[in-house]
């Protein structure tokens, strides 16, 4: 299973910001895999810095006052972090694309949507304006908007059509990547199945590998064939979504799921994770999750846990919860 | 667009009218008898009545203020003045070219050095370009026009002699006022270009653009700063319609024959009809102006275009 | 619950008083403002003359030791009028700024509250105010009026209400839907009593900022009516007026034009330094 090609492994990521309020630690030794074709639910709380991995992936981190402390982005065999602003240039757009969360907001009030997309399929194709103005009229229809609609400004389109725009603008090159930030959160709950639906049709038709930022295990459930459970800047469970669903074993997995409400069973209280979410700029030392953790120990206020494999495809950065489960295996077999 | 046209200059009577009100109440408050003023301390009282019943002065203020609207509405006759007994809008049409070449050239200096130094103080944001940008865009607008008049002056004119002192006439003179009277518009435009694209800069659109691979100089001239003209615009058509009314101190300072010094002249002459007819022009123009800057938004953003129908 | 936000104002008002230090220009302001009070308050400990002794026998000496600015056409010290000139413009632009920032709030926050007709006229008044320009109308107010320092103010004052008017009348608009405002209104509060008590407080941040910027316009406009003689007469040493006098003299005698407008940029600059401040301390999202 881990000899499965890779498009994307990100190696012991960390991304800080220098704010007035102090170093913001949003991606902290973070490791990620995508294999190719696959799509991979990124999940955690807001805060947690899956936005800000989405964006280091494309270096689009504003700097000042961003900037990356350390690791590598392997993208199909090399590393991001070490290309040209013009190299990557070209792979924005053209080889990764990213949808983001507030499609009110991510397109240009004052273009029209068919030389938005157009102005994408000319960065990366040789074609002239003529073609790609004709190549923005098909993706539109691609995406279930009418030709005739083409010349229209985005403030006359609702907010599910503004997304499907997106949704082209993103898809016109064929990228090998999609990364997909919230792309349903700020839409109306009808027209998110609507889109997400879209979003794994064209999905598997242009055969892109996808990263679905979504703090909804629902969707995860429905698109995604791995997960990543993101918790203060730091990946701390990775498995393929059978295995995460059935056998989680971070205890902020656990209580990720225990608040989801559960009508099969009778229950008069969600379970939800005590405490807050650590202020960025001040995480807890060892294990960020501890002071919220049920199985916390004493060490886990000193070692900072390492990301280990308790299984194949299975990682988890919780020693603690880890040795309970190896030594629960051992004792049914 | 016809008719949101047609609907505005409609709306504008109204505006007129209240503005006829208010001059005429202030003059009709200010003290002094404008029939002494105009003929003098040699005049004989008889010739001051005389003056007083021709022109209407014992009339109570309604009759009065109704007798000059119905005149300058249907006659399109606001008046001679007192003291030149020229119709009033002849002198103001005299006075306009002067004042309107002013205003246009302080104007296009201010886009020309304004925007430009706006843009790129908001690009490089906190660099040392930024901060000296704004240091002198806040010493521009601190600095009295008309004592910047007076230093250029001394500095360009009395010791140097490159340019005259006075007048309007020639290229030449018109670089010192034009100078003058931009540096502040400079710095109003300056600081509302930089405003305007740090908050466009910060955009999702402009995060989408670059997400395209797009390169920075694109993402800047083709998404940024289109949006970032609209505030742009109206800043710039009010300092220009402020600036038709008549750049009272830098006309008074140059000795520029414009509207500006005009209306001081008048308010000191006590001409009362060159005075009501001079504010009436200045409404008008700054409303037309106005319109003008409504009407170009049109052509900026789609989105307010679309509710002139 | 009272005390809460009590307490929670005066942590507000701290946390922008902690924001304004840190922006070096909005110190420098503070500190050339509070010297141009002291100047105003003890003119006749710091100047070394008073602003009217003429000395006819010393007229036009060029700056010295003994005349620091040196003397203008009468023998007066420079110097001295300045100082002296820091009361005049100082109470100009406060003065100024009171009027029109109590005449406007109150007008803009009727015409916000009440909504419906009296919005309409009052706007449509103030339209019409807006459509001649400040400086004009203070003009003609201060020609209406006649010269003198206390109507140089009210000219002033009044040429400026309708920013107030229109900057509260947004502010009130923005806030009288929330939530609070109804809920104020739902317990049985009288309109006085909300319009006091939760509209005006939580429309300072706009008009604290105004205010600001506005004494620094009141002063140069004040300034520029008595350049061209329509505002204090001599021999009250008023800044704009010393330069009109200085500026026959501008080919032989420049530092009689040099300093009092020196003066009156020094001042703006420090107005225009604290207003940046403070609204980028109590609007820190425009500054991010």
């Amino acid at each position: 299973m881990n000899e499965r090609e890779l498009l994307l492994d990100i190696q012991d990521l960390t991304i800080h910001y220098e704010t007035e309020a102090g170093r913001v630690r949003a991606v902290e030794h973070l490791y990620l895999e995508l294999g190719y074709g696959e799509t991979l639910g990124f999940v955690g709380e807001t805060g947690a810095g899956k936005t800000t991995t989405a964006l280091g992936i494309m270096r689009l981190i504003p700097s000042p006052p961003g900037a990356y402390k350390g690791g590598k982005i392997i993208f199909r065999g090399e590393d991001l972090l070490a290309k040209s602003e013009a190299e990557m240039r070209s792979i924005r757009g053209g080889r990764i694309a990213m949808i983001f969360q507030d499609p009110m907001t991510s397109l240009n009030p004052v273009m029209t949507v068919d030389r938005q997309i157009a102005e994408m399929i000319s960065l990366h194709r040789d074609v002239n304006e003529t073609e790609a103005l004709e190549q923005a009229v098909r993706m539109l229809e691609v995406v279930g908007i009418r030709p005739e609609r083409a010349k229209d400004y985005p403030h006359q389109f609702s907010g599910g059509m503004k997304q499907r725009v997106v949704i082209a603008i993103a898809l016109a090159c064929d990228p090998a990547l999609l990364i997909a930030d919230e792309p349903t959160t700020a839409l109306d709950v009808t027209i998110q199945a609507q889109v997400l639906e879209l979003m794994k049709d064209l999905k598997r038709q242009y055969n892109t590998s996808m990263i679905m930022i979504t703090h909804d295990l629902g969707i995860v459930a429905e698109i995604c064939d791995r997960v990543a459970i993101m918790y203060a800047g730091r990946v701390v469970e990775y498995a393929d979504t059978k295995t995460l669903f059935e056998r989680h074993v971070h205890p902020y997995t656990e209580g990720l799921f225990n608040s989801i409400p559960d009508l099969e069973e009778d229950r008069d209280e969600l379970k939800t994770i005590m405490g807050l979410m650590p202020d960025p700029t001040n995480l807890p030392t060892g294990c960020s999750f501890h002071p919220r953790c049920p199985y916390a120990v004493e060490s886990c206020s000193r070692e900072t846990p390492a990301f280990v494999e308790i299984e194949p495809g299975h990682r988890v950065a919780c020693p603690v919860r880890a040795a309970a489960e190896k030594n629960g295996k051992e004792r049914a077999s | 667009m016809l008719k949101y046209i047609f609907r505005r200059v409609l709306s504008l009577i109204p505006v007129l009218i209240g503005v006829t009100f208010i001059v005429f109440s202030l003059l009709y408050l200010t003290p002094g008898d404008p029939a002494r003023m105009v003929l003098g301390d040699q005049a004989t009282e008889e010739a001051v009545q005389q003056f007083r019943v021709k022109e209407g002065l014992d009339d109570p203020f309604i009759v009065q203020f109704v007798r000059y609207v119905g005149k300058a509405a249907f006659k399109g006759d606001i008046g001679r003045s007192y003291v030149t007994k020229r119709p009033v809008s002849d002198e103001i049409l005299s006075a306009f070219p002067s004042t309107i070449k002013l205003a246009a050239f302080s104007v296009i200096i201010a886009i020309c050095l304004g925007i430009p130094f706006g843009i790129i103080s908001a690009i490089k944001q906190y660099s040392l370009f930024d901060s000296i940008t704004m240091f002198f865009a806040l010493v521009g607008l601190s600095m009295p026009v008309f004592w910047l008049g007076l230093l250029l002056i001394l500095l360009f004119s009395v010791r140097l002699g490159w340019f005259p002192s006075s007048g309007f006439d020639t290229f030449s003179a018109m670089v010192l006022p034009s100078v003058a009277l931009s540096a502040q518009v400079i710095a109003i435009v300056t600081r509302m270009t930089r405003s305007s694209m740090l908050e466009v800069i910060r955009s999702d659109y402009i995060r989408t653009a670059r997400a395209k691979g797009q390169t920075e100089g694109k993402v800047i001239w083709r998404h940024a700063l289109g949006n970032a003209l609209i505030p742009i615009v109206t800043i710039v058509g009010l300092q220009f319609g402020h600036l038709l009314g008549g750049a009272i101190l830098t006309e008074s300072i140059f000795s520029i024959p414009g509207v500006g010094r005009l209306m001081v002249e008048a308010i000191k002459m006590r001409d009362y009809p060159l005075v009501q007819g001079g504010v009436l022009y200045v409404a008008v123009a700054f409303s037309i102006v106005n319109l003008l800057v409504d009407l170009l938004y049109a052509f900026v953003d789609p989105r307010i275009k679309a509710q002139y129908r | 619950m009272s005390t809460q936000t009590v307490q929670k104002r005066r942590s507000g008002i701290m946390e922008v008083w902690h924001r304004l230090k840190k922006s070096p220009m909005a110190v420098v302001g503070l500190i050339l403002i509070a010297v141009l009070f002291i100047m105003a308050i003890f003119a006749n400990v710091i100047a070394p003359f008073t602003y009217s002794k003429q000395n006819l026998m010393h007229a036009f000496e060029s700056p010295s030791s003994a005349y620091i600015f040196g003397t203008d056409e009468f023998g007066r010290d420079i110097f001295s009028r300045i100082v002296y000139g820091a009361r005049i413009s100082l109470q100009v632009g406060f003065i100024a700024v009171g009027i029109s920032m109590f005449i406007g709030g109150f007008l803009g926050a009727v015409a916000g509250y009440y909504g419906g007709k009296i919005d309409n006229t009052l706007m449509r008044v103030m339209d019409i105010l807006l459509s001649i320009p400040s400086i004009l109308l203070a003009i003609a107010i201060a020609a209406s009026l006649g010269p003198g320092l206390f109507n140089l103010m009210i000219a002033v004052g009044i040429s400026a209400i309708p920013n107030y008017a229109r900057i509260v009348r947004g502010s009130v608009l923005s806030i009288r839907g929330q939530e609070f405002v109804e809920a104020a209104k739902a317990v049985g509060s009288s309109d006085l009593r909300i319009i006091f008590k939760h509209i005006i407080p939580n429309c300072l941040a706009p008009i604290i900022v105004q205010a600001t910027l506005g004494v620094a316009t009141a002063i140069l406009t004040a300034a520029g009516l008595s350049f061209i003689g329509l505002g204090i007469q001599p021999p009250i040493p008023e800044w704009g007026a010393m330069l009109s006098g200085g500026r026959s003299y501008i080919r032989d005698y420049p530092y009689m034009t040099l300093f009092p407008g020196l003066a009156i940029m020094i001042t703006i600059l420090a107005l225009n330094f604290v207003g940046d401040g403070l609204r980028d301390a109590l609007d820190p999202k425009l500054k991010r």
